[in-house]
């Protein structure tokens, strides 16, 4: 028998079981967590996501200021992250070769670093800067140094590397007739970077904002140990707040009864602000496709 | 060729290596828990291993996973800052006995406070964590230190932000002692704080202690030492003044082991032998080194949480 008679069908099959094992565990991870959880919903309902208490001792528990956290803190980082990634691969896809490649290598380590250097380093480092900038700015910091702003800032510079990465690799991928034609009508820099390059790559744009969005979204190590895992809701820059993923960090080891089921809700929770984000990119995609000029 | 005799070299290697290991018949004992007693735990098993045909590990997990991982049988023995129950023990087929004491102390970083010089009463200090007392030159804190000049300068709490039976021994202590603070936050491994900020595990609050000035935490007596902060003064039960090395020192907290009380009978051996070595003036002088205050087996036997079926075997 000739290898290829079989060689294609066995592919094929392993192909399909390993993206099958993906869904599979994505639907067992879901399946799992809302199981673990069921007590605190029962217990606390929908009531969970909007009360602020955290009180182990009397095992009362709310969602909010966890959320709150994360939002606050994956929503400050994107917003420092993107324009500076985005130019950073602009500069990285037109700069002469060999210092492309450098910096484009010097990006690529920088998503290599583990998580835990960005947080002591945020600690030792860039805590005590915090504190000293707001001391001679004359800021009130009761919190000296350590909150939401300095988490975000430690966040926007993990999830730098990669969405330069990907947007590095989308505006490449664009037609070098597309800019020749552009500087060709007599497009600045700046027109052709706007209207041709991210037209032309919106989509993988988008996907490299959803990668560092959802490392964000889940970063544990490094806020936990510049947040300030307060279980409050943060009203301004220098609160000190806490994160989904840092609550579980702190609390899981040592739980027991309803809070190890409000830490599976928290996670839970943690799990479908991933999904929807991911769901409602690409139905955004899908809905402003037409406008972009996609069939 | 050169493969083939590596090969069997290393064949040779493991046989020997099998073969030396059933002639010494080492037993290893696993057990993990509370961090709290993680420096002497870790010291004890290094030497008790050193000179014994027993190999003794412990991994420093929490508290409650190590109780976790007795029940599932997963470990030969647990450690505990908070003592399980007398109906836990009998329902889980458990035994308890009290293993070391350690202090727990308050840790300042004021302006022109050197260590020990800071008095401050179980009143003062669950008004400071609870947030009711928010300067150093109140009132109730200069009242007690007259000829401390104190700032006017706001007070930053730190905590444990990770569950801990540090906490657990800091909160039963205030519990214990100020009706307040049992009614409005009560005690456990992690709690409702009222005011402040929480620090990852006890390096975490040392750090937060150490670089915000105006800030007060508590942590372990050896962190508060190996980290140089500064300690203060609390009133022992007959009303004098003490440091956190005197032995009338109030903050104090008992660490507990756990043993299943189906141990097969070489562990069993193995870790009775080794308990009683813990007992031992050796032990109890590496204790006293690493700032804890070492348990004789007859004050253990005293406690009120020395619970179970095999306790007498283990602690005679």
């Amino acid at each position: 028998m000739r290898a290829s008679a079989w060689s294609d069908p066995v592919f094929r099959w392993l192909c399909m079981a390993c993206a099958a094992l993906c869904g599979l565990l994505m639907v067992a991870f879901f399946v799992q967590l809302a199981f673990a959880s069921g007590e605190a919903w029962s217990r606390f309902g929908l009531n969970f996501f909007v009360s602020t208490e955290w009180d182990p001792v009397r095992h009362v528990y709310g969602a909010l200021p966890a959320i709150a956290g994360t939002v606050c803190t994956t929503v400050i980082a994107l917003v420092i992250a993107l324009p500076l990634a985005f130019v950073s691969a602009l500069f990285i896809v037109d700069a002469p070769p060999w210092l492309s490649r450098v910096l484009g290598q010097a990006v690529d380590l920088l998503a290599a670093i583990p998580s835990i250097i960005y947080g002591m380093w945020g600690l030792f480092v860039l805590v005590p800067l915090m504190d000293r900038l707001w001391v001679a700015l004359g800021v009130d910091n009761a919190f000296g140094g350590i909150g939401l702003l300095t988490s975000s800032l430690i966040l926007s510079l993990m999830i730098l590397p990669y969405i330069c990465a990907v947007m590095r690799d989308v505006l490449r991928m664009t037609p070098p007739m597309l800019r020749e034609s552009a500087f060709g009508v007599g497009c600045t820099r700046w027109e052709t970077a706007r209207d041709i390059l991210m037209r032309y790559g919106i989509r993988g744009l988008l996907g490299g904002i959803f990668i560092g969005l959802g490392r964000a979204l889940g970063e544990t190590m490094a806020v936990l140990f510049v947040a300030g895992n307060i279980m409050k809701v943060p009203t301004g820059l220098l609160d000190g707040c806490t994160t989904i993923a840092a609550t579980l960090a702190n609390n899981f080891a040592e739980a027991e009864g309803v809070q190890r089921s409000a830490l599976f809700a928290l996670g839970l929770i943690l799990l479908v602000m991933a999904f929807v984000i991911q769901v409602l990119a690409q139905y955004y995609l899908r809905m402003t496709g037409a406008k972009r000029g996609e069939k | 060729m050169k493969q083939a005799s590596l090969l069997s070299a290393a064949a040779a290697a493991a046989l020997l290596l099998a073969g030396c290991g059933e002639q010494a018949a080492t037993v290893t004992l696993n057990g993990a828990g509370a961090s709290f007693p993680d420096p002497v735990y870790q010291a004890w098993t290094y030497i008790y291993s050193q000179a014994n045909n027993t190999t003794v590990n412990y991994q420093s997990i929490g508290s409650g996973a190590g109780i976790n991982q007795i029940k599932g049988g997963t470990v030969d023995f647990a450690g505990t800052d908070a003592p399980l129950s007398r109906e836990e023990i009998a329902e889980s087929k458990l035994t308890q006995f009290p293993m070391v004491t350690g202090a727990v102390t308050p840790i300042v970083n004021v302006a022109g406070v050197g260590p020990g010089q800071l008095k401050l009463s179980d009143e003062v200090l669950a008004k400071i964590f609870m947030g009711r007392i928010t300067k150093w030159n109140d009132a109730a804190i200069t009242a007690l230190n007259p000829g401390l000049a104190l700032p006017e300068q706001d007070i930053l709490v730190v905590y444990r932000s990770d569950s801990s039976g540090t906490t657990n021994i800091f909160t039963e202590f205030l519990t214990d002692r100020d009706a307040d603070w049992a009614t409005t936050v009560g005690a456990g491994k992690s709690v409702k704080w009222p005011t402040g900020l929480g620090g990852q595990k006890n390096p975490g609050v040392c750090n937060n202690v150490q670089q915000n000035s105006g800030s007060i935490g508590y942590t372990e007596y050896t962190y508060a030492i190996e980290s140089k902060l500064t300690t203060v003064q609390m009133r022992a039960a007959d009303g004098s003044w003490v440091n956190p090395d005197s032995t009338k020192w109030p903050l104090v907290g008992t660490t507990y082991l756990l043993v299943r009380d189906d141990i097969p009978a070489d562990k069993k051996a193995a870790l009775q032998a080794y308990v009683s070595w813990c007992f031992s003036p050796d032990a109890a002088a590496k204790a006293t080194e690493l700032h804890y205050t070492p348990l004789t087996a007859a004050q253990a036997r005293q406690s009120r949480f020395f619970l179970g079926a095999l306790k007498d075997a283990f602690v005679k």
